[in-house]
């Protein structure tokens, strides 16, 4: 099949970013989104012309390092899937497919299509974990966890930080990320001590780096490749009103 | 020639990490501020051991080449993590799956390494779980556990098919807690080129910072590698397109001995190769054994649709060849048997090169939703990439290169043969011998990192206390940065036609094809003269565009193509010598009459360590002879 490609180019942060236009003329309906993007590298490379820079490691839909804008979405058209899952044979034969990175002003372009995402990190640093030096731990099955609240923070903490609830949405908002980490712990004992703490400086520290606030739109949920909730915003809206009136300390 | 001292403590082995411990040297807390320690790599070895070493009150420095930490590829193990708990009541204990990871590893590794890898599993399970780790949970909300290949026992924690990323986010977030106290500092999208050894002792690295392209110094007391495996040398394998051998490979190249290079893990069930653009070849969990059902059908013209091929017309190789274990053998036996049937004629699929894992048995008693309750997001992965449903129909999947055994050559204490550089997870050869069972390796990098490297690099910073900080003025700092740029720079005027990736493929194909499942002599010969025509064309050949100032992707692939022709070589210098079978080595010269792997522990029972005499000359091995003195060496029988 054809595809013409419309790929952001930027060579540096600073530089002005630009379309270029790539016409691929033999893609097979096989191969995965960003084998397409290896063999149109491929080709520039031979020509002595600088690759499309994008972010991949794992490609098997987990480490969360991929993240492209493809027509408007981020991950591509495909529900449930991260751009690595992405396979050609969604396109239609002949298509235009517009490249872009995450548009978020947390997150700077680096290069072409890849933007820095540490911010993301630094909202964990600021308390996403539990407070247990190494070996001080109790036999595990004497603290017990209903399967319930198991499994309901499993589904919190399967989010892969690949920032695609931040590119998803108007505001920038990182909460669909941020809530999935407070719930985890707060659904489970072990992260129950320190959660008024932790939430307020999580929230706290979010809102520091220039993420906007949660418009309501659930775009988040509906992009996120791993199918992280919204109740998760719920939930710590609720961790984060209950730390602030009952809390004894204010964070 | 350097003697290889394992420094195995004395002591019968179920007390020689107690005797070690409390007998090794300390480090007074104030003493520790004053210490500096670079961890590479932040999968679970380097992220835990980072993390405690920062709670303990060293200065600790933290390099990955990712944008963040939470990516290192220990993220996409499936399955598991073992531990010797006995919560099902089934007769486990240390000792068992100690024997287990002897017997699973062919008698090719440390008695009292692998015990100590026992002993520390437990911890390690409480300490993920105390980090708020959601490992599976039964009703009456203990933890879950289920069985895994080569063993006869349900020991396995596990959370869902994602057990390795929610491993990894628990001491990832151990180490961000670090990060927040101010004990850590994050390097993060940094490739390490070379380590620097001053008077004998590494001290340092030279890395590459990946964004602007600058090369930058760090020194420290002391360098742990923690860089995981170097299975891409495949091209096609399960890791994670960008991990490397590069660290690693700086280290060999300064004097740290190479161990067991050629015993690579071939994982028995991942999804087949369907097109020649495949980047990479995606695992099913092993666990998946556990229901499902491996079959090609009996007559190699049978074309029909897998569902229309009855039960009499359907070959359970598996469970016809070994009724004792079935589908729950071994990585290595399932692999070489997958092999076996395909290379008979027997595989399916449009290449021939696949076999079936079936589920409709497993659906049909426990129903599609407890199936899909084990394996739902493996269904899922399954479905998105091969466009066929699971549920509908068998998978079909085939072994590709998972996991090398082999690493850096590590003593008792993890540190190689170069002062103060350690070696922890799966960058070191030590415990899974000659094949891993499933679901120890998390368990490795979890205990290597919190429970064993804390200790032993505590005895050697111990010495160290009056060293002042190391300075990056050092002439062994120059000398290593000149030869990283000098490289580099040559890297970038070759101004060849090919691309470093097809380079890749081309050596990947080699090392599959020569080294891979089976291996024998007029092969590995022929692979490694092959390897050496390669090597030379790249040289020749290769365009990388661009500059080294930059971030510049094709350099980052170019220099990391560039260290696997060297360690390709060795690993077939290594299966060359080792001309026994034993584990996922498999020496078609030495099998058994069924065709299972032969060992002459007469001869090879010692562990292979090379080292580095200089790129145009041949390595020169050293001999550790494996001596076992609580097991029975015995033909390893899955029947």
């Amino acid at each position: 099949m054809k595809v013409r490609l419309k790929i952001w180019r930027q060579p540096n942060a600073t530089a002005k970013g630009k379309f270029v236009t790539y016409d691929m003329d033999s893609v097979s309906p096989e191969m995965s989104f960003l084998e397409m993007l290896d063999s149109l590298n491929g080709m520039l490379v031979e020509k002595g012309e600088m690759p499309v820079a994008f972010e991949h490691d794992c490609r098997e839909g987990i480490c969360g390092s991929c993240g492209l804008y493809i027509n408007g979405y981020p991950h591509g058209p495909q529900k449930l899937a991260t751009t690595c899952h992405l396979y050609m044979r969604v396109f239609r034969d002949g298509q235009t497919i517009v490249v872009e990175p995450w548009r978020a002003r947390p997150f700077p372009v680096i290069r072409d299509l890849i933007v820095d995402r540490t911010a993301l990190e630094k909202i964990l640093v600021a308390g996403g974990y539990v407070s247990v030096d190494t070996g001080q731990a109790t036999e595990s099955n004497t603290t017990k966890v209903s399967k319930e609240h198991a499994d309901e923070a499993y589904d919190s903490a399967v989010c892969i930080g690949c920032g695609a609830c931040v590119a998803a949405c108007k505001n920038a908002s990182a909460m669909l990320f941020v809530s999935a980490k407070v719930s985890q712990f707060a659904l489970l004992p072990q992260g129950k001590v320190e959660a008024k703490r932790r939430v307020q400086r999580m929230v706290a520290r979010m809102d520091e780096l220039g993420f906007g606030n949660c418009t309501n739109s659930y775009a988040c949920e509906a992009e996120c490749p791993k199918g992280i909730r919204i109740t998760n915003i719920a939930r710590m809206n609720r961790e984060f009103w209950k730390a602030k009136v009952c809390g004894q300390k204010t964070v | 020639m350097t003697k290889l001292d394992s420094k195995i403590p004395q002591g019968p082995l179920a007390e020689k990490w107690t005797h070690y411990k409390e007998h090794a040297r300390l480090v007074n807390p104030a003493n520790r501020k004053k210490l500096d320690i670079i961890v590479v790599g932040t999968g679970i070895a380097g992220s835990s051991a980072a993390a405690t070493l920062g709670e303990m009150g060293y200065n600790v420095k933290v390099f990955c080449y990712q944008d963040m930490p939470r990516r290192a590829h220990s993220v996409a193990a499936q399955g598991g993590i073992n531990a010797a708990k006995n919560y099902k009541n089934d007769g486990d204990s240390v000792y068992r799956l100690f024997y287990d990871m002897i017997k699973g590893g062919d008698y090719r590794s440390r008695e009292a390494n692998v015990y100590r890898a026992a002993e520390v599993s437990n911890a390690s399970i409480d300490q993920l779980v105390a980090q708020g780790v959601p490992f599976a949970r039964e009703y009456g909300g203990t933890l879950a556990n289920r069985s895994f290949g080569g063993v006869q026992v349900s020991r396995t924690f596990y959370a869902q098919g994602q057990t390795g990323q929610q491993v990894l986010l628990g001491c990832y977030s151990g180490l961000c807690r670090q990060v927040d106290q101010g004990m850590v500092t994050m390097y993060a999208r940094r490739d390490v080129l070379d380590i620097v050894i001053i008077d004998g002792k590494a001290r340092g690295i030279v890395a590459r910072n990946l964004v602007t392209g600058e090369i930058e110094r760090h020194a420290a007391h002391a360098v742990v590698l923690a860089t995981g495996g170097y299975g891409t040398i495949y091209y096609l394998s399960t890791l994670a397109v960008n991990s490397n051998a590069t660290a690693a490979w700086a280290a060999y190249k300064r004097g740290a001995f190479f161990g067991n290079p050629s015993f690579v893990q071939i994982h028995p069930t991942s999804l087949p190769v369907l097109n020649e653009y495949q980047s990479k070849l995606t695992l099913m969990s092993e666990s998946l054994r556990n229901d499902g059902r491996i079959w090609v059908p009996k007559d190699k013209e049978d074309k029909r649709h897998p569902n229309n091929i009855p039960e009499e017309d359907r070959d359970y190789y598996l469970e016809r060849r070994y009724p004792a274990y079935g589908n729950l053998v071994p990585r290595d036996v399932g692999s070489r048997a997958a092999k076996e049937r395909c290379d008979a004629g027997y595989g399916v699929g449009p290449t021939g090169l696949s076999v079936y894992l079936d589920f409709k048995d497993a659906i049909l008693k426990q129903g599609k939703k407890a199936i899909a309750a084990k394996y739902g997001n493996l269904f899922e992965l399954y479905h998105r990439v091969t466009g066929s449903d699971p549920y509908e129909e068998p998978m079909r999947i085939y072994p590709a290169g998972h996991y090398t055994m082999g690493g850096l050559w590590v003593d008792y204490g993890l540190m190689t043969t170069i002062s103060g550089l350690f070696a922890i997870g799966e960058s070191n050869f030590s415990d899974h011998g000659a094949n891993r069972l499933g679901a120890s390796s998390l368990m490795q990098c979890a205990g290597d990192g919190y429970f064993i490297l804390p200790y032993t690099i505590s005895d050697f910073l111990a010495g160290e206390i009056r060293t002042p900080r190391i300075s990056t003025d050092n002439k062994a700092f120059e000398e290593a940065e000149k030869t990283v740029a000098e490289r580099i720079d040559k890297l970038l005027k070759v101004n060849g036609k090919k691309t470093a990736l097809s380079f890749h493929k081309r050596l990947g194909n080699i090392m599959w094809n020569y080294c891979g499942m089976a291996r024998n002599e007029a092969g590995l010969q022929k692979a490694y003269g092959m390897v050496e025509e390669l090597e030379k064309e790249f040289w020749k050949d290769v365009r990388v565009p661009g500059t080294s100032r930059e971030l510049n992707q094709e350099l980052e692939k170019a220099i990391r193509v560039a260290d696997f022709f060297g360690l390709a070589r060795l690993m077939i210098t290594d299966g060359l010598d080792r001309k026994e079978s034993c584990g996922a080595h498999f020496r078609e010269e030495s099998q058994t009459g069924s065709g299972e792997a032969k060992r002459i522990d007469s001869q090879y029972s010692y562990v292979a360590a090379w080292e580095y005499t200089g790129d145009g000359s041949a390595p020169v091995l050293h001999k550790e002879p494996l001596v076992f003195e609580n097991v029975e060496l015995k033909e390893r029988s899955y029947q």
